[in-house]
């Protein structure tokens, strides 16, 4: 009885290791989005689809709070224990392809010729990693305000000027309707200063760190430009049309939906529930600030590490992923913008005249990757911080250059971050 | 006699290795590391190579210096004022960034004061870590005291036999029992500026006239802010401390301070309070052991703002050697925080010795 | 002054009263959070301006808890915490007692020094030590089922080793036996006890209350762990609460789940601290009398 019990056991484990094992090589992937079941849901459908697509690989998910993800790579990547595919932050792959993590893609970039430029991570001239999906900021409004206010409808060939973004903040705030006239989401202070805010900085015409080199902040982000957009920022926040750094964390979901602000700067990860809550809810450009009219670009992307012994095999599942389809499936399912026309046109809300079309159109007109550099992470804290004391009160001047000292202190002791 | 019975070289290892070894390998050991990388310039991720910098970073840390600015003068010699009267002085930048002055290289304004018709500056290397380390020994100077004698006055009000005593006793010992993490979370709720419920309840109490404060969100409201939560949380913890404390002291002496008719002041000063010597001392040291590691409710609640109101060191070394991946620079804080540390225990070890 | 009946009604009265009003300041945080943990998030957020905060009105249900279970394996989160736990505080309250027996009753070369480390770790904050020890952790040795392999990330062993000893639970125990009568010790030498014997059979016994402290010292220590965790473990099998609570904060945070999520793994350390409520205030209390 034992031995057969035993015999038994030996036969169905063999079977069930080594039959498929024989034929496909593991690949392991890490994503973001623990927690998150619609992602979750589409991931795992690529995934099976490609693991009965073909016998060369099978790939595994393992998932992370979004939240912690960066550090439990950074503690992955120090213990040497990665895995073959990464999920990785736009802005932040250039960080961890310059410390070697990443390799570059070994797939042609001709590949992706038709892909939202924000979608595609480029660093050092090579392509390290490619977005399923591309991510907007736009400003929130109803049209029933616009009309009450007696506001023109910004488009983007004529966005707002600053003159008349701040008339319209003013007559919110006049019409003593609202709590605040714009809501900004200052209470999240992650990654979102720097994805949402720079683009002001840049309409102003100054920047995070000065882009001709990336050796230095001095004059990008403490020059004339900067010192406008400074004093302008402050005056949100001094003239009460925003909300500051100890805004309820609950507002950026619910607050503009229940009437508190006439205005809200939100991500287009808001928009599917904010259209289901607010009929009338309209999705304006950002405003022209005298260097243009910008948003944030680049969102969640896939690379391969380093570390991984099967490239070919991990290339071979992010082409897989990168099909119309699946583009599609996830911007159905999260509201994110797919970053192909044509996926766009297989989509329920970016097809021509979907609801959220404009994001499309916005993205491709206005968008800005944030600074392209492996910097780029202190540079956003350093930001941040920055943006959060002038909010607080904090002098305009003084905490610009001492933003651009720390910046500059840093990429120093970093030996210029690899930039020739 | 005793000595034989006691000495045991043999055993006494056996029994304390495998906890000192423990010991010495999960924290001794990675401490001395932690020690070494604060001599480094070793980044979190980085494809350069370590060099050792000596105390490069402890320089960076914790340097000083005072910088006087000479009010600006026209080529008369006359001191030029402002429409407003008011003396013109030059940015201090002018000097941090000047080649002049090599030694004041990135540092910054930490306070100023004015002498005569001079400014004096007092500019750090770090201004950030200045007003962590002076947030941090603030936090400690006014919980330590604050919670101790908050907790002390409770369990002299439940140090009776009264029926339910033990569910109030339960009660305010729950928010011990929570993690920090989920008390400030809540916290964040109650402390909010436009429709907290703290200044729900204050409005209510005052029949409106109480107008609303952001809690979390001004700098001279946050820190103490954080401090009440601080204390409001761990307090029943120290209570209980307390409590017994109280129990060990003898009935007999209360019933001969009665006889002696003494006040409830006197029966407290001279046989509660030096019955209590010792729990003092440990309730002391742990509150400021825990005070200085100040670091979850600062991470869930203000990131340190607002204007660095509430930055810590515990704060500042997780956000330099995670956050900004300067890990060097981070061991490096944590390094002078066990230093700090150290030299209090040993202060207070000598104040309460046994005289 | 002699006490009559009606004053002392009402200074019962009187103190009764006191004592309900601070309960409510320390109880109203976690009313508010098993309330809201039953509305839906629009209602939860506008609750919290008023009293209605603390009640639970309006639309309850049990949705949150749903939701919760639906977007993270609770179940398994608490199971890992509640597994390397309870582990952790058996081991360490082992391990431990035997080094403070040591400390605290025998004499041997390097005790004092020995002992002057072990408190000295005590104001060493973890943070400064993590990523020191992720390095060290990520190279042991290890000589499991299938035999022998390197590095101990994602496992139960590496949440739990590297915790079982430490200075405060040490220091606890020896202040605690430093105060139990010596006599004892030595006559039970003098009867010819092993020194285990004289541990394990007299020591122990007398030790109830410092046991007590002491594990739920390690339980609160070691069920709210984040950090380690968090870096040490990259396999959702092995997750453990609070880095669990990290599934909730999502782009679009669902509160009214964040605190279904809060309640329920706040359930089991009230629980154990129900268990051991007796045994622990008073045993707390009794730490206070040594230190």
């Amino acid at each position: 009885m034992k031995l057969t019990k035993h015999l038994a056991g030996v036969v169905i484990a063999s079977t069930c290791l080594c039959a498929p094992a024989l034929a496909q090589t593991k690949l392991t992937m890490w994503y973001h989005g623990a927690g998150n079941e619609v992602e979750s849901r589409i991931l795992n459908q690529i995934i099976s689809d490609f693991n009965t697509s073909q016998s060369d690989w099978t790939v595994t998910i393992e998932s992370f709070p979004e939240k912690s993800y960066n550090d439990s790579v950074a503690a992955a990547a120090l213990a040497g224990n990665l895995p073959d595919i990464l999920d990785v932050d736009g802005p932040v792959m250039p960080n961890w392809a310059w410390a070697g993590y990443l390799q570059p893609l070994p797939i042609d970039e001709s590949e992706f010729a038709d892909f939202l430029p924000g979608a595609k991570g480029v660093w050092d001239g090579k392509l390290y990693s490619v977005g399923l999906w591309e991510a907007a900021v736009a400003l929130f409004a109803r049209q029933s305000t616009l009309d009450e206010l007696g506001l023109r409808t910004p488009t983007l060939d004529k966005p707002w000027s600053r003159e008349e973004f701040m008339a319209a903040l003013d007559a919110a705030k006049a019409s003593g309707k609202y709590e605040f006239a714009l809501d900004l989401g200052m209470n999240d202070q992650a990654e979102w200063y720097s994805y949402a805010f720079s683009p002001f900085l840049q309409s102003f015409g100054g920047d995070i760190v000065d882009r001709s080199t990336y050796k230095t902040a001095e004059g990008a982000l403490n020059g004339e430009a900067a010192q406008a957009f400074g004093k302008w920022w402050q005056s949100l926040f001094t003239g009460g049309y925003a909300p500051g750094t100890s805004e309820d964390p609950a507002d950026q979901q619910t607050g503009f939906i229940g009437g508190k602000f006439a205005f809200q700067w939100n991500g287009n990860w808001r928009a599917v529930a904010t259209m289901e809550a607010v009929d009338d809810v309209v999705f304006l450009p950002a405003p022209d600030f005298g260097a243009g009219n910008k948003i944030g670009a680049g969102s969640w992307q896939f690379g391969v590490s380093a570390k991984s012994k099967h490239p070919e095999g991990a290339a071979e599942f992010i082409k897989f992923a990168a099909q119309d389809k699946y583009l599609a499936a996830f911007s159905d399912g999260i509201g994110l913008i797919p970053p192909t026309p044509s996926a766009a046109q297989m989509t329920k809300n970016y097809k021509e005249g979907g609801p959220l079309a404009v994001f499309f159109d916005l993205s491709k007109a206005q968008a800005l990757v944030r600074p392209v550099t492996p910097g780029y992470v202190v540079q956003a804290k350093v930001f941040t911080k920055a943006l959060a004391d002038i909010a607080n009160g904090a002098d305009v001047a003084d905490t610009l250059d001492a933003a651009v000292d720390e910046i500059d202190a840093d990429i120093e002791s970093n030996g210029g971050y690899g930039h020739r | 006699m005793a000595s034989k019975l006691t000495r045991s070289n043999r055993a006494g290892w056996t029994f304390a290795l495998p906890g000192f070894a423990l010991i010495f390998a999960f924290i001794v050991l990675p401490f001395f590391f932690a020690i070494g990388l604060s001599l480094t310039n070793q980044r979190l991720l980085s494809p350069n190579p370590t060099q050792f910098v000596g105390l490069e970073n402890y320089r960076q840390l914790l340097g000083l210096a005072v910088v006087t600015l000479e009010p600006e003068r026209n080529d008369a010699g006359e001191i030029i004022r402002n429409e407003a009267g008011e003396i013109q002085y030059p940015r201090l930048r002018a000097i941090t960034r000047s080649d002049d002055y090599p030694q004041y290289r990135g540092m910054r304004e930490w306070f100023r004061w004015q002498s005569g018709e001079k400014i004096m500056t007092v500019i750090a290397s770090d201004v950030v870590f200045m007003k962590a380390l002076v947030n941090t020994f603030l936090f400690v100077l006014v919980v330590a005291p604050v919670q101790g004698s908050l907790a002390l006055m409770l369990a002299l009000l439940i140090n009776h036999k009264v029926r339910g005593i033990n569910l109030f006793r339960t009660i305010y010992f729950m928010p011990v029992v929570v993690s920090i993490v989920v008390v400030s979370l809540l916290w964040r709720f109650i402390y909010d500026g436009q429709n907290g419920l703290l200044n729900s309840i204050l409005q209510a109490l005052t029949f409106g006239l109480f107008q609303p404060v952001d809690w979390l969100g001004n700098p001279s409201t946050a820190l103490p802010a954080v401090m009440a939560m601080s204390v409001w949380q761990a307090v029943g913890f120290h209570m209980v401390i307390w409590l017994a404390g109280l129990q060990t002291i003898s009935p007999t002496l209360y019933e001969a301070a009665a006889i002696e008719g003494a006040s409830r002041w006197q029966t407290f000063r001279y046989v509660t309070w030096p019955g209590l010597r010792n729990t003092a001392v440990l309730v002391l040291v742990v509150i400021t052991m825990q005070g200085f590691a100040l670091f979850a409710q600062i991470d869930v609640m203000t990131n340190g703002g607002p204007l660095d109101s509430t930055q810590t060191l515990v704060f500042q070394a997780v956000e330099r050697g995670y956050g900004k991946q300067d890990i060097s620079g981070g061991s490096t804080i944590s390094v002078i925080l066990f230093a700090i540390v150290l030299a209090i225990s040993l202060i207070q070890r000598w104040l309460t010795r046994e005289r | 002054m002699a006490v009559n009946p009606d004053n002392y009604g009402l200074r019962l009265f009187v103190r009764y009263l006191v004592l309900c009003l601070i309960a409510l300041i320390f109880i109203f945080p976690l009313v508010f959070m098993i309330n809201s943990s039953f509305k839906p998030d629009s209602q939860l957020l506008a609750d919290t301006s008023s009293l209605r905060a603390f009640l639970p009105v309006g639309d309850i249900s049990l949705n949150n808890y749903f939701g919760a279970f639906r977007r993270a394996p609770v179940g398994l989160f608490v199971l890992n915490s509640v597994l390397v736990t309870g582990a952790t505080v058996l081991l360490s309250l082992l391990i431990c007692s035997l080094a403070a027996f040591s400390f605290a009753f025998l004499r041997w070369k390097g005790r004092d020094v020995l002992l002057s480390v072990v408190i000295a770790t005590l104001i060493i904050p973890f943070e400064t030590i993590a990523i020191p020890l992720l390095l060290l952790v990520s190279k042991l040795p290890w000589i499991g089922l299938d035999g022998l392999h390197w590095g101990w990330l994602n496992s139960y062993r590496v949440q739990i080793i590297p915790w079982i000893a430490d200075g405060l639970t040490i220091f606890l125990f020896v202040q605690y036996f430093k105060a139990l009568p010596g006599e004892l010790i030595e006559a039970s030498r003098v009867e010819g006890a092993s020194w285990w014997q004289v541990y394990y059979r007299v020591v122990m016994p007398l030790s109830g209350p410092v046991l007590a402290t002491a594990a739920i010292l390690k339980f609160l220590i070691m069920y709210n762990q984040y950090l380690w965790p968090l870096i040490v473990v990259q396999q959702e099998s092995y997750r453990p609460v609070m880095v669990g609570l990290g599934y909730f904060f999502q782009l679009n945070v669902a509160w009214g789940e964040v605190m279904a999520y809060l309640t329920l793994i706040t359930v089991p350390v009230l629980t154990f601290y129900l268990l051991l409520q007796r045994a622990f205030i008073a045993s707390i209390a009794s730490t206070g009398v040594k230190g």
